[in-house]
């Protein structure tokens, strides 16, 4: 936690044109966890990614933040269905070598 | 380069209305979104299409020029003109280059688009997308064979003229990403670099199937083996390894080699099992005598 980089809620505000209230919808909600230091806020700089993702799902396609949160869920288990497949695929690969 | 049929892109008649192209365009890019679709290929160039297909038909001026030049877009006046800009600005703006060859998903327009409303730099590029903070992540995808990755294998990357030291863990999946941070594009004011993300695709050219980290193969037993037992020397992944047959081994018998599978990816020293199925070959084209020697044995049991 310590070494963590972090970014300015208020820089990335100023950057994407947002309002600090809109950071803590996402908190509350479940999307973004927010670092408190002497009344600034910060977010981890590794999280500018999902961030983005966010923003962009919202603003390019209007999809609210409980629209947001249920499509990352899904996409989480996508991506686990889409390994499952790909093991799945290996194993048949091998017993239609056999016949 | 050919004509694209932006109308029909969008799934739209020449007359469609601006609202009907917004709509239009809206519920297409709900479906094809690459953060809906990831590492979908397919949607990407749909997602490419269709926003291109915007650019045009929702900016009036944009649209005129197509509906007039579109399709013949070689023979118009305008076009001409502004091959001629276009020649002459190229030699300043220069595009950005991908990587290697190795497929890097980076330019956004058709030639086509690029041809009638110029390139890099145009005044609507930056349209309809987030301007970012963070650099763009850059994907790559990595072609090795399957022996490649059975140790440790370092790689230089030459992602737009940097080399990247990269090393691929051994027993790493096929298919598998890896993430290198800070190696994407740079951030814009102050923001964190993009990351690269390398996709490794394996070929497998040897006799071993690989699940996980178990290698399996199979190994062709001849009668006689199989039913008075015997050695056998084999290939295994690295090395070989003599093999006892038991006496009367069956047919589809399994036997596990511990430890002589793949290795486990990012755990040095611990490796799968190597799992080998014996298939028993009945000999073929038998003389007169073998017959004579099977009807022996059948008259025995």
């Amino acid at each position: 936690m310590e070494n963590q980089k972090l970014v300015l809620v208020e820089t990335l505000c100023t950057y994407y044109k947002l309002e600090a209230s809109f950071f803590e919808s996402l908190e509350e909600i479940g999307l973004l966890i927010l670092v408190r230091d002497h009344e600034e806020i910060y977010i981890p700089e590794e999280k500018v990614t999902d961030l983005e993702k966010v923003l962009r799902l919202h603003k390019e396609l209007d999809v609210n933040l409980e629209g947001i949160d249920v499509i990352l869920n899904l996409l989480v288990k996508v991506e686990s269905l889409q390994t499952e497949l790909t093991l799945a695929k290996q194993r048949l690969g091998y017993f239609d070598k056999e016949i | 380069m050919d004509f694209i049929d932006y109308y029909k892109s969008l799934g739209l008649a020449k007359t469609a209305s601006p609202e009907e192209i917004k709509k239009a365009y809206r519920k297409l890019a709900r479906k094809y979104h690459p953060d809906v679709n990831p590492n979908d290929k397919e949607s990407e160039r749909k997602f490419k299409e269709i926003n291109e297909a915007n650019e045009v038909l929702s900016n009036p001026e944009n649209r005129a020029k197509y509906d007039k030049y579109g399709k013949d877009w070689k023979h118009g006046e305008e076009y001409e003109q502004q091959q001629k800009q276009r020649r002459s600005t190229q030699g300043q703006s220069g595009r950005q280059q991908g990587y290697s060859g190795q497929g890097f998903s980076e330019s956004d327009f058709s030639e086509y688009f690029e041809s009638m409303f110029g390139g890099g730099g145009s005044s609507f590029r930056q349209g309809g997308r987030s301007v970012k903070y963070k650099g763009q992540d850059l994907n790559a995808e990595l072609h090795l064979n399957l022996r490649d990755v059975y140790e440790d294998f370092p790689q230089v990357l030459d992602v737009g003229g940097n080399k990247i030291r990269v090393t691929i863990g051994a027993g790493i999946e096929n298919g598998q990403t890896i993430k290198i941070s800070g190696k994407g594009s740079p951030g814009a004011n102050g923001g964190p670099n993009g990351d690269l993300y390398i996709k490794i695709q394996l070929k497998n050219d040897t006799d071993f199937h690989r699940m996980g980290n178990n290698l399996h193969k199979n190994i062709e037993l001849d009668l006689y083996t199989a039913i008075l037992g015997g050695d056998l020397l084999t290939d295994t992944f690295d090395s070989k390894v003599k093999l006892k047959i038991a006496p009367e081994t069956q047919n589809n018998t399994k036997v596990k080699l511990k430890g002589k599978g793949f290795p486990v990816y990012k755990k040095k020293g611990e490796y799968g099992d190597l799992i080998l199925t014996y298939s028993i070959k009945l000999p073929k084209n038998l003389t007169e005598k073998e017959k004579e020697l099977f009807k022996e044995l059948k008259a025995l049991r």
